[in-house]
């Protein structure tokens, strides 16, 4: 399997973060989507009209949503799945369009109308952590059960990256340790700006 | 603002990524750039042309009048190595606490785990620093670090040894082993344009051997290392750089960092810098 990557895309981290935690190897083309803009080049329109990434290809398969690859990545592993997953999928999506692009507007510049983006991420910020405060009245530790599934994964990575775009992750202290058990999983990891858990987290 | 801020030369943008004019923000003031028939050209709010220049692969600019040319980097223009156009990346910190950043090794293992460091290989060798009085540069040399992977090219640790240099406020070089060539060094630079005395953007260039790596790697992994710095960058405190001893104890390892305070002390360079003692 080819994952046409940009290093620091979360969207591009969150196919790279399931893979690892499945234990599926995946193999990485960097693409060079800044400065050099590489995902409008023609090579890459070729093999997705839309110019975004991820892309994933799997032989004659290539996908281009990031919901579908967590599902495809899965397809096999249906204990990584959950009835509630479409709802977070869709609400990640939300995730991406004002945390996302806070970030892509502090780091790299993008035009954005940053209050309005940093309000409505707050907004959803507020809305995961009285849903993960639920979940531990619940006595679980997961955005839909007591195990990780694509939801988690693909509402993790936007919202560790909110400092990126300068919205602090402070007052949410359900959030923190959603965060933390996503951190522990096996086969974690890292990207630029969400550090793996350090050792002495876990003395010996 | 004074002339000991204004005359020294700023990054402030790739020349391959000119195309439409654009603002962006120069020490605390708008300036526009653009290129016309080939030419890049920047002016000052007041619609001034400001001095121009172009060189390792960026667009510098002075709004006074430089006291000396812009340094070079001779070892650069050597056959055969790879210029890497890495982008910029903005970060809300003071344009010389990204140069400190730049300059600090301790930090490795702990930032930039399994690639640049990796516990327990924490120790920072003694190294030699010094002020070059004639070029007027600071100079760290004989700096000696276990890397996991310390470079693109690399394939499995080894242990680097770097020599540092600042040759402006604002910029740093790093000279360092090349994996696939024993005996040259690996050039990247640090080239930072301060937008005010705490945000700047930030504009690292690389001239590598390298023949294994597409454009797309070496970026992304240049991007990749600096990216694991900003979130640090960005919460260090106080917000501007001390040149004043106060409450911070350096150790062995900060040598290069205070040589680069009294260096800037020593020019009266102190656009984002702090004076009073913490």
């Amino acid at each position: 399997m080819i994952l046409y990557d940009y290093v620091l895309s979360a969207s591009c981290y969150k196919i790279r973060l399931m893979a690892a935690v499945l234990g599926k190897p995946l193999s990485l083309r960097a693409v060079n989507f800044h400065p050099a803009r590489e995902h409008k080049s023609a090579e890459m329109l070729a093999l997705n009209p839309k110019g975004t990434l991820p892309v994933l290809q799997d032989d004659d398969l290539v996908l281009t949503d990031s919901a579908d690859m967590l599902r495809y990545l899965t397809a096999d592993r249906r204990e990584w799945r959950s009835p509630q997953d479409d709802q977070w999928l869709a609400f990640a999506s939300g995730l991406n369009d004002s945390l996302g692009l806070a970030r892509l507007h502090d780091i790299l510049g993008y035009e954005a109308d940053i209050d309005a983006a940093r309000a409505s991420g707050v907004t959803a910020l507020r809305e995961l952590e009285a849903h993960l405060t639920d979940q531990r009245f619940d006595g679980v530790g997961f955005l839909t059960g007591a195990t990780p599934t694509i939801a988690d994964i693909a509402c993790f990575p936007n919202t560790a990256l909110a400092p990126d775009g300068g919205v602090v992750l402070d007052a949410y202290p359900s959030l923190r340790l959603w965060m933390r058990a996503i951190r522990s999983l096996p086969g974690f990891i890292e990207m630029p700006g969400i550090h793996r858990l350090h050792e002495l987290a876990h003395p010996a | 603002m004074t002339a000991a801020t204004d005359n020294h030369w700023y990054p402030v943008a790739m020349v391959s990524g000119i195309d439409a004019p654009r603002e962006t923000w120069l020490l605390g003031k708008k300036i526009t750039l653009g290129r016309d028939n080939g030419a890049c050209w920047v002016r000052d709010a007041a619609g001034n042309p400001l001095t121009v220049t172009e060189r390792f692969g960026h667009l510098w600019t002075s709004p006074g009048q430089p006291n000396r040319a812009l340094f070079t980097i001779p070892e650069a223009d050597t056959p055969g190595r790879r210029l890497v156009d890495v982008g910029s990346v903005r970060v809300k910190c003071s344009p010389l606490r990204a140069v400190e950043n730049f300059l600090d090794i301790a930090h490795f293992p702990f930032v930039h785990t399994d690639i640049l460091g990796a516990e327990p290989h924490t120790e920072v060798d003694r190294y030699d620093v010094r002020i070059a009085e004639d070029v007027d540069e600071v100079w760290a040399t004989k700096v000696k670090f276990f890397q996991p992977q310390a470079a693109k090219s690399a394939s499995g640790g080894i242990t680097t040894e770097y020599m540092y240099r600042v040759p402006a406020p604002t910029c740093a070089v790093l000279y360092k082993t090349c994996p696939p060539r024993p005996g040259e060094w690996d050039i990247i630079t640090l080239f930072v344009q301060p937008l005010t005395e705490e945000w700047c953007e930030v504009w690292p260039w690389m001239a590598l051997y390298d023949d294994a790596s597409t454009m797309a790697e070496m970026v992304s992994f240049q991007q990749l290392i600096f990216m694991q710095d900003r979130s640090i960058l960005e919460n260090q405190i106080p917000r501007k750089l001390p040149l004043d001893p106060g409450m911070e104890v350096p150790t062995q390892a900060d040598m290069t960092s205070v040589a680069y305070r009294r260096w800037l002390k020593k020019i009266g360079y102190t656009y984002g810098a702090q004076l009073v003692a913490a």
